[in-house]
């Protein structure tokens, strides 16, 4: 159900998201600020049409999502608020957006990087410019913060009156702020600290968490003209380096595909990597098999192969990236770049 | 990333792969065929060492003098034997009780799904005997365990004797930290099974058995003795387990040192080993000896009763005596060593080729051999991969010309993939399902007994896959272009890679097996070209193909070549035993086969039938 749930959600909210693209996109060609020739980077609305039903089918028949909706894991009920939450958020509702944005960091601590994204969307439909000294920015800023603040203390003090305690609180977020528990599983955290010391694993626990809250200054800072396309980036990264990730997390960032189909010309290791994400997928059953039952392999292959797929994931998270900057580049510049004597020149990131 | 990322590097490795690919397959595969048959050169291999320290610092001092003991016994079981008609249950329970031992039997049934004309059985009910010497001074939390199969006739008595010997010797010692099970099974393979899964308490196939079982703890090695004469002269071992699991080297090992210890002939694969090691005759002779265990292994069948022991992590041998009679020696020394095990064995390799019983080859070393063959499906789909994109880029210029909405053009080349995809899958359902469900219509229909009628109907589901019908994307608009085989070759070249790699990794010699024989007409295949030769070439390397030429091989190996109309009754055989271990045991070579290989070769067909 709450599969479905999450499905209609995103539904309707690239519906949303797609209608403001092309408003958006319309008002640029009118202001002129789009180069002459780049006529075949334009989408049409017809093209547009099916995105919306594709992103809930990729959803649904997604085999990650029927894996943990099989293993009955509470990721599912996760990624229904996160998809509510960016529901509300593009639906423009300020209110919503942080009432679910507080009720997913209450589960899991992470979505609190998505507060970010959240905000620049909501503040450029409110069409006011994110400049540092702007007093609008500063007052809806802080109206939005202290919504989500204070929805997030409400719940925080509901479950207070329903335990009565504080137990919980450690037992949550201290839980997957400390990661006592090693049992192997898709990531990147559970080998690196059974091989540990004692002595340094809270150093390292550190950098670790740290790592998954870090990219979000840089990327608001590169992508605040584009804030779905940050929202998809942090939810893919949370979803890479938290402590406990499951398959079912990276279900959710992969329905968002679809919305970015048109970037599919500037991708440019799509074959491997999505070779590279199929096979390891295939080979963590048959490592595990052969570590746990059979005996004869060791944890070393297992978390080869863990390594292999979360360096597929980070490679077909920036290689989107990559593809969505140069589409912004060529869109302002022109597909056919010159250099200053005339020969055709390549774009080449560095 | 910078590989991947800097456009010049890009430009420059897509050049490369479009223009020298069919090269570079060529190359590779050849590469992965000559790694291979180099693995078998004697000086390359390393020699096997011990590596589990708790069996190596000590030396023990063979005591037993038990030798005509040994052979009364034998003689005594032999007669009995022969008057029960069976096993003689009760006379085994006496003996082992008088020698000390706490006796217990296990009575257990199956119904073959389909009768086994090999064996001539249908209805199997047997009886195991097991003994448990208890050791004097430990907990009984570990265990070993000593089992001699019960064979009809003749076969195996000496055995027994001389496991009855070795229980009555061992009872006097006071030197056992782990409880020594002696276990006489019925049936051979079906009484281990039904013996394991009653001392682990799991089901996994639907033997029934009964009466309640004395445990010993965990059992943490096993070891399996055949004996058939009076005379033994030297020891055959038997490595090889269900699926192709191998036990860990280190037992081998142990079994390698106790025997040149005691000045005894050992064997692998029944072949002698040779002391030059530069010659050519010994690179055939190792080559031969490494091909007999690939072929072994590959099979994914038990190559004695110690085969089952290995999917419950507990290592096994068996021990075949050919003529000698050091045996007792070997064998006490080994229960000594082994029972000053701390742990399980776990330090030495688990994946292994052996081309002689002292040198071994470890799964680093013959990894590569397969990953250049793997190579040439990879070079070949980035090659079809770059065709299509190129293609489609090209189109869709042309298109966005013409004022038409791009895609429409791949909408159809994806829709029209999926018959095909569904119509081998289906096929290979049919070739799993059909023919053990099957076999009472097909009995009731035509003259052939039930497992001739599975093996007769296993054969022509496979044969009809090919005339199935492969046009059904001329139906769909678009999709008889060029796109639609690219695509669909691709897909079933990724989905071969996949399939053996996996397999690899559970079996090495199965999945190179069927690498060396698929890839090269995998990567070849197209409609357009010389037809006939293909297709005769895709003939060829289909699995059942195979498996023919597998036991062609085999047979020549062992120096017994066996003439046409005999290697195609051992196929027969060799089918029907397939199925049945299936049935039986939990092996997954004709599950793997019918739903993974065969309709991936469907659809390597399918590619080829595109016009």
């Amino acid at each position: 159900i709450t599969d479905v749930l999450t499905a209609v959600a995103l539904y309707l909210a690239i519906q949303d998201f797609n209608k403001v693209v092309f408003k958006k996109q319309k008002l640029l060609i009118e202001l002129d600020k789009y180069a002459p020739d780049v006529a075949e980077l334009i989408r049409t609305p017809m093209e547009m049409h099916y995105i919306p039903l594709k992103v809930a089918l990729f959803y649904l028949l997604n085999p990650y999502t029927v894996m943990s909706c099989v293993a009955k894991s509470t990721c599912a009920i996760n990624n229904t608020v996160i998809a509510f939450f960016i529901l509300a958020t593009i639906k423009g509702s300020a209110f919503l957006s942080a009432v679910f944005l507080a009720l997913a960091t209450y589960q899991s601590l992470y979505p609190l990087t998505l507060f970010a994204p959240a905000l620049l969307y909501l503040l450029q439909r409110q069409f006011i410019p994110i400049k540092l000294k702007s007093k609008s920015f500063w007052l809806y800023t802080m109206q939005y913060a202290a919504l989500y603040l204070c929805s997030l203390v409400v719940i925080i003090c509901l479950s207070f009156f329903l335990l009565n305690s504080w137990d919980f609180i450690p037992s949550v977020y201290g839980f997957i702020l400390s990661v006592p528990d090693l049992t192997p599983n898709i990531g990147l955290f559970w080998y690196f600290f059974a091989e540990m010391f004692e002595h340094f694993s809270l150093f390292f626990v550190c950098v670790f968490q740290i790592n998954v809250f870090f990219y979000t200054i840089p990327l608001a800072i590169k992508l605040k003209e584009h804030p779905v396309f940050f929202m998809f980036v942090q939810i893919a990264i949370i979803s890479i380096f938290k402590s406990y990730p499951t398959v079912g997390d990276i279900a959710l960032y992969m329905a968002f595909l679809p919305v970015w189909s048109h970037l599919y010309r500037f991708l440019r290791n799509i074959f491997i990597l999505s070779c590279v994400l199929i096979v390891c997928s295939l080979l963590f059953p048959v490592l595990w098999h052969l570590w746990i039952y059979a005996g004869s392999a060791n944890s070393n292959f297992y978390y080869a192969i863990t390594l292999t797929f979360n360096i597929g994931q980070i490679l077909l998270i920036s290689d989107y990236f990559y593809a969505f900057l140069r589409r912004e580049y060529y869109l302002t510049h022109g597909l056919h770049l010159t250099r200053q004597d005339g020969t055709e020149a390549m774009l080449v990131l560095k | 990333m910078g590989l991947l990322s800097d456009p010049h590097c890009r430009r420059a490795l897509s050049r490369l792969v479009l223009r020298l690919n069919t090269p570079l397959c060529a190359l590779s595969y050849v590469a992965g065929l000559g790694w291979f048959l180099a693995l078998a050169f004697q000086p390359l291999a390393p020699r096997t060492y011990m590596s589990e320290n708790a069996m190596g610092s000590t030396m023990v001092e063979e005591q037993f003098l038990f030798g005509e003991r040994a052979l009364s016994y034998a003689r005594e079981f032999a007669g009995h034997k022969k008057k029960a008609g069976g096993m003689p249950v009760a006379w085994l329970e006496k003996t082992m009780w008088t020698l000390g031992l706490e006796v217990h039997r296990q009575p257990f049934s199956r119904t073959l799904p389909f009768p086994d004309e090999l064996r001539e059985r249908y209805m199997v009910k047997g009886t195991n005997v097991y003994g448990i010497l208890r050791a004097p001074r430990a907990a009984s939390t570990e265990a070993l365990v000593l089992s001699v199969p019960c064979s009809e006739g003749p076969h195996n008595n000496q055995a027994v004797g001389l496991m009855l010997a070795l229980a009555s010797y061992f009872r006097g010692q006071i030197y056992w930290a782990k409880d020594i099970i002696f276990l006489v099974n019925e049936h051979d393979l079906l009484g281990m099974e039904a013996w394991l899964e009653a001392y682990h308490d799991v089901n996994l196939t639907e033997i029934r058995s009964s009466g309640t079982l004395g445990r010993a703890g965990a059992i943490q090695a096993a070891i399996s003795l055949e004996l058939s004469s009076d005379v033994v002269t030297s020891f055959d071992v038997a490595v090889e387990g269900l699926n192709g699991q191998l036990p860990n080297l280190d037992l081998l090992n142990l079994f390698h040192a106790f025997c040149q210890k005691n000045g005894l002939l050992c064997t692998i694969q029944g072949k002698l080993p040779r002391s030059d090691w530069d010659s050519l005759p010994a690179f055939a002779h190792s080559l031969q000896t490494l091909l007999l265990m690939v072929l072994a292994q590959a099979s994914g069948q038990p190559r004695g009763d110690h085969g089952l022991f290995l999917r419950y992590r507990i290592e096994a041998i068996t021990l075949r005596g050919i003529n000698s009679f050091r045996q007792y020696k070997t064998l006490e020394g080994m229960f000594r060593k082994l029972n000053n095990l701390l742990e399980r064995l776990h330090q030495s390799y688990f994946f292994y080729l052996l081309p002689s019983l002292s040198r071994f080859v470890s799964i680093g070393v013959y990894m590569p051999a397969f990953g250049f063959l793997i190579l040439v499906l990879i070079l070949k789909a980035l090659d079809l991969w770059m065709k299509l994109s190129k293609s489609e880029t090209g189109g869709a210029e042309r298109l966005w010309d013409s004022d038409h909405t791009g895609g429409e053009e791949s909408r159809p080349g994806l829709l029209a993939l999926v018959p095909p995809l569904v119509i081998c899958h289906a096929a290979g359902l049919a070739l799993y399902y059909l023919p053990v469900l099957g076999q009472h219509v097909a009995t009731q229909h035509f003259p052939v007994s039930e497992s001739e009628a599975v093996v007769l109907t296993v054969i022509a589901i496979y044969v009809a896959g090919m005339a199935l019908p492969h046009n059904t994307h001329r139906v769909l608009a678009g999709g008889g272009s060029d796109r639609g085989w690219m695509t669909l070759k691709l897909l079933a070249l990724l989905y071969l890679a996949l399939q053996l790699g996996c397999l690899a990794l559970l079996n090495f010699s199965l999945g190179f097996l069927l690498a060396a024989t698929m890839v090269p007409t995998a990567a070849a295949v197209q409609p357009n070209g010389p037809k006939v030769l293909l297709a005769a070439l895709l003939v060829l390397a289909t699995p059942a193909a195979t498996l023919l030429l597998g036991i062609f091989l085999q047979r020549e190996l062992v120096e017994a070549p066996a003439a046409a109309g005999e290697g195609w009754q051992l196929f027969l055989a060799a089918l029907a035993q397939g199925l049945l271990q299936h049935h039986l045991y939990g092996s997954f070579l004709c599950p793997l086969l019918a739903l993974g290989t065969y309709p991936c070769w469907l659809l390597l067909w399918n590619v080829l039938c595109w016009k």
